[in-house]
């Protein structure tokens, strides 16, 4: 038994570790907003982002009292921070922007939903995507049930 | 017997799918695709043989989700068949259904196992939290014919497993895909998954048994993996070994994925070397 489970047990480990090691290796454009396409790709995404939540009925009821310009300039100023481009967000935090509007988990998957369309649309690989996920991914905890 | 058994099967597995058009409550599919994980053979979200922490289909809070399945596990002596469905609720509760028919391909005849399974999303959430998101669950089995499980030394005709899973996505992990891992400990007196019965003669105690999977985005829609999932050796005449596969898993969209998988299921029922393909196919509402 003991034998057997050793001998099984290799494998998951061995592949464990070269995921791991690969990992290190692996080689990343620059900067997240440089994979973004700097400041026009950044803004290409952040409009079919506006454009899909505006037509999505769960999102777009958080939005009734809200100005889309300004929304869209801190979007873009936040993003561009997020990926390491030459901006520097001065918006409020997550926590106090988000205070009092009841954001539920299924909008924030909804929302990551539909920036991950957006960001398909744009023609934007799938490592940039997903290092961009990275970086947003633990504000959940700042922006749902606040 | 089968006669007697359809029906109420038919009722446990389309009673859900039916109540969901007719009533048309509020499902939803606002998670990512993949994120609800494919149906284990068990009828739990998970991999191919390990139950995971995430919750079937693609319902987040507030949203109800439905999923079929239909499994076949084909190795040198035996065929083993699944059918199955869930229902959940919120992100947070999943209740599944799956008949298992395993035939004795080298033996003849047949035999067929019930499983009831309940999960429960204690902590975390599999995307966005530190900590992986941690469900317990319970799946209480049940098999129909106990000659062969008797034959070979088992102890009752049913059971019931616990488990505590843990599972995590961590993005942009390996050449920027996305990398998903899952570990589950199982409470279990069960032979072969079940099939082949619970406890032994000299033994009814739980065991408790180590379950891993590993599994690499490699686009939004494609996933390649493994799965481990460490077996009981209990039987005085039929060894056991730990369950191993290698898994493709192919995620459409939201309402359908396919899950082709290479499994190596060891010595069952005093046949060794049990290897062959695996193919599920999941749909989702």
């Amino acid at each position: 038994m003991t034998c057997v489970l050793k001998r099984r047990v290799w494998p998951l480990v061995s592949a464990i570790l070269l995921l791991s090691l690969l990992s290190a290796c692996a080689s990343q454009p620059a900067t997240v907003y440089e994979g973004l396409g700097g400041e026009p790709g950044l803004a290409a995404v952040v409009d079919n982002l506006l454009e899909r939540m505006a037509k999505d009925e769960q999102i777009v009821r958080h939005f009734q009292d809200t100005d889309i310009a300004l929304f869209r300039e801190g979007l873009t100023e936040h993003l561009c921070d997020v990926a390491d481009g030459p901006c520097e967000y001065g918006g409020e935090d997550m926590k106090a922007t988000h205070r009092g509007l009841n954001i539920t988990q299924a909008d924030f998957d909804r929302l990551v939903q539909l920036l991950i369309y957006a960001m398909q649309e744009e023609g934007i690989p799938i490592a940039v995507r997903n290092d961009l996920l990275k970086r947003l991914a633990p504000m959940y905890g700042d922006v749902v049930y606040q | 017997m089968i006669k007697s058994s359809v029906d109420p099967f038919i009722r446990t597995v389309f009673l859900p799918l039916f109540l969901t058009m007719v009533c048309g409550f509020a499902h939803a599919d606002s998670r990512i695709v993949a994120t609800g994980g494919a149906s284990n053979i068990e009828g739990s979200a998970g991999g191919g043989v390990v139950p995971w922490a995430v919750i079937n289909g693609y319902g987040s809070s507030d949203e109800w989700a439905v999923t079929g399945m239909a499994t076949g596990v084909f190795v040198d002596d035996f065929t083993l068949k699944v059918i199955g469905a869930s229902v959940s609720y919120d992100n947070r509760v999943e209740l599944s259904f799956a008949r298992q028919r395993l035939k004795l391909d080298s033996l003849g005849g047949d035999l067929q196992q019930d499983i009831i399974g309940l999960k429960y999303k204690v902590a975390g959430e599999l995307l966005y939290t530190t900590m992986p998101q941690i469900s317990v669950g319970v799946q209480y089995k049940d098999v129909d014919d106990f000659s062969l499980p008797s034959a070979v030394g088992a102890r009752d005709d049913s059971g019931v497993d616990y488990y505590v899973a843990a599972t995590k996505v961590f993005f942009d992990a390996l050449w920027g895909r996305n990398v998903l891992v899952n570990g589950t400990v199982r409470a279990t007196k069960a032979n072969q998954g079940g099939l082949l019965g619970f406890g032994s003669e000299r033994n009814n105690r739980y065991r408790y048994m180590k379950e891993a999977s590993v599994a690499v985005l490699l686009t939004d829609n494609l996933a390649v993996g493994m799965d481990y999932r460490e077996k009981p050796d209990e039987l005085d005449f039929a060894g056991e070994d730990d369950w191993q596969d290698f898994f493709i898993g192919w995620f459409v969209n939201k309402n359908l994925s396919v899950v082709l998988a290479y499994a190596d299921l060891g010595s069952i029922a005093g046949f060794d070397d049990q290897k062959g393909w695996y193919l599920s196919i999941e749909g989702a509402l």
